[in-house]
């Protein structure tokens, strides 16, 4: 079989960012296909169902939510620029979130979708520091992070100008790494920026039925503008000639062509599906990311609420004397994470999740878990799934009663760095991708660019924010 | 084609891609981007919403010629009654 066909635009990738570049392009006439090797759409922020129970993939919250009526934030551009009516997206807003540090989570610092409210709890728990926080709060909220080319920056050299307490300075780090960073220790501060904004000063919401929607609205979008998509169908190599990306070889064998390809699957990921025509001498590749991540999912019989946990929405924790952000020698660190109650949203009266969820996430290392045979992966599952939530229960309030949480269990679920790689396809189970960002999305080939995780803008509504200015800039501004 | 129509199809234009915005008191002699938050990205969609829903083509050399809605009437209605319209 060897069907050929011509596309305006081939875009590899239903995530978020394959969606949203997709919907653009394909509004404003150009002739578009998604090709997608996994079954469901969203990439990273899939959905899955085990037993006929619903479980999102990446989602704990949608961060960068603002209020209606607020203008020229991410979210606000995100919706213009899909035509998406703020309603559709269904979005309600977090009850309360914590950075929990110590041993037992005794230095705490809770935050809302209110600002006042994390900075009330910087001058209550650290009023030493408070003007310095103040001080780097105003050049946060006054730092253009949409530049292209910002001369980089350590974060952790700037945020130490304005804060000498290292407490407070793990503290602010901690959410703004798990919730976006790609480098270990440290981060651009321009990624540190937008991080920040994204979490503190708008905030976190979510649909009742998660991810779902905000997935079901951009496919609906597509489909009524027109672009078409391709499931279970990969692009297995891209055709290189004249420095061209001029084909692309699909799972099945099959080839098509397009004028233009944007690729929203990774850098390294892309490179390895040109690299086979196109061998480079001594040219290094590009890096894969080192930071990947386990995750326990614990399904309740009840509300979080009946375990004495109904004000939680998203918890941070730490439990050394310094926060460590980096790649772990064993299996997974559990000293820190992120835990999520995704019951616990501002949800209307009469709408909430059918099960309760407890949800906790902490740093893993992709090589120790690929080097495992079936049997010992499995028994590994068993006993770090019991580490993470161990580790996890000692920042929650008390339970009623020791085996409060096993008594209320009813199912439970877990990824590992093995499962992102599985159904991701992301090297290295690397979720926020490499390291190394390319801001303007150009790779060596002349008409493929890149969107999404190694573009660098973060999160559900960074990534859409990705498709949308690759696809603007290369595509439908670029002059002919 | 006249000037008035000119704007109104500018209006249904804004409408479309910033529901948000509150177009009942836009004066058209001020500059559109100090009465409404409109970024490059929405500009570049006025453009191309005029392309689609129209056939008109504005090159980025004239983007300028968007800044009030009296400067769009002046450049795009001479644009619409070439077109026929």
């Amino acid at each position: 079989m060897n069907t050929s066909s011509h596309y305006d635009v081939a875009i590899i990738g239903a995530g978020m960012a394959g969606l949203a570049a997709g919907i653009r392009l394909a509004h404003f006439g150009k002739r578009v296909c998604i090709f997608e090797r996994h079954n469901a759409p969203g990439g990273l922020n899939s959905f899955y169902a085990i037993d006929g129970r619903k479980y999102d993939v990446g989602l704990h919250a949608m961060t960068n939510w603002v209020p209606p009526g607020v203008k020229g934030s991410p979210l606000g551009k995100l919706l213009r620029q899909l035509r998406v009516d703020r309603e559709e997206f269904a979005l309600h807003p977090q009850k309360r979130s914590r950075i929990a540090f110590g041993p037992n989570g005794e230095t705490s610092l809770a935050f809302t979708n209110d600002f006042a409210v994390l900075e009330s709890e910087v001058a209550r728990v650290f009023p030493a520091q408070i003007d310095g926080f103040r001080a780097l709060v105003r050049i946060v909220r006054t730092y253009d992070d949409v530049s292209l080319d910002a001369r980089p920056e350590s974060a952790r050299e700037i945020v130490r100008r304005h804060i000498t307490d290292t407490l407070l300075e793990d503290m602010l780090f901690c959410p703004v790494m798990y919730y976006g960073s790609a480098t270990e220790h440290d981060m651009e501060f321009g990624q540190f920026v937008i991080m920040f904004k994204a979490l503190f000063l708008e905030g976190f919401a979510r649909p009742v039925d998660g991810v779902r929607v905000i997935l079901r609205v951009l496919l609906e979008k597509y489909r009524q503008a027109g672009g078409e998509r391709r499931m279970r169908c990969g692009v297995k190599r891209i055709v290189v000639r004249e420095g061209r990306a001029a084909a692309l070889v699909l799972d099945d064998g099959s080839e098509v062509a397009a004028t233009h390809v944007l690729s929203t699957i990774g850098a390294a990921e892309t490179e390895k599906l040109y690299s086979v025509d196109r061998a480079v001498p001594n040219a290094l590749p590009h890096p894969v990311g080192r930071l990947s991540y386990c995750e326990t999912i614990t399904v309740l019989d009840r509300q979080p609420a009946a375990l004495g946990w109904a004000d939680d929405t998203i918890v941070f924790f730490n439990d050394s004397p310094r926060f460590t952000y980096a790649q772990t020698p064993g299996l997974a660190d559990a000293r820190s994470g992120v835990i999520c109650l995704p019951n616990n949203f501002d949800f209307p009266l009469g709408q909430s999740l059918p099960e309760g969820l407890f949800r906790c996430t902490c740093l893993a290392n992709h090589d120790a878990w690929a080097s495992l045979a079936e049997p010992e992966y499995r028994a590994a599952k068993e006993r770090v799934y019991g580490e993470i939530q161990r580790s996890a229960l000692r920042f929650m309030p008390g339970l009623p009663a020791s085996d409060a949480l096993a008594r209320a269990t009813i199912a439970t679920d877990m990824f590992t760095p093995k499962t992102i790689v599985r159904y991701t396809g992301h090297f290295g189970g690397a979720i926020y991708g490499s390291p190394k960002k390319i801001r303007d999305g150009r790779t060596p080939l002349a008409n493929l660019y890149l969107a999404g995780t190694d573009q660098g803008f973060l999160g559900i509504v960074g990534a859409m924010l990705s498709g949308i200015s690759m696809a603007n800039f290369h595509v439908l501004a670029a002059k002919a | 084609m006249t000037k008035d129509a000119c704007k109104q199809i500018v209006l249904d234009i804004i409408a479309d891609i910033a529901p948000d915005e509150d177009l009942s008191n836009i004066k058209p002699d001020v500059r559109l981007r100090d009465q409404m938050q409109l970024d490059s990205m929405d500009f570049l969609d006025i453009v191309m919403e005029l392309r689609k829903q129209h056939g008109v083509e504005v090159p980025e050399a004239d983007y300028i010629h968007l800044a009030t809605l009296d400067s769009c009437a002046e450049y795009l209605t001479p644009k619409f009654i070439a077109l026929g319209k």
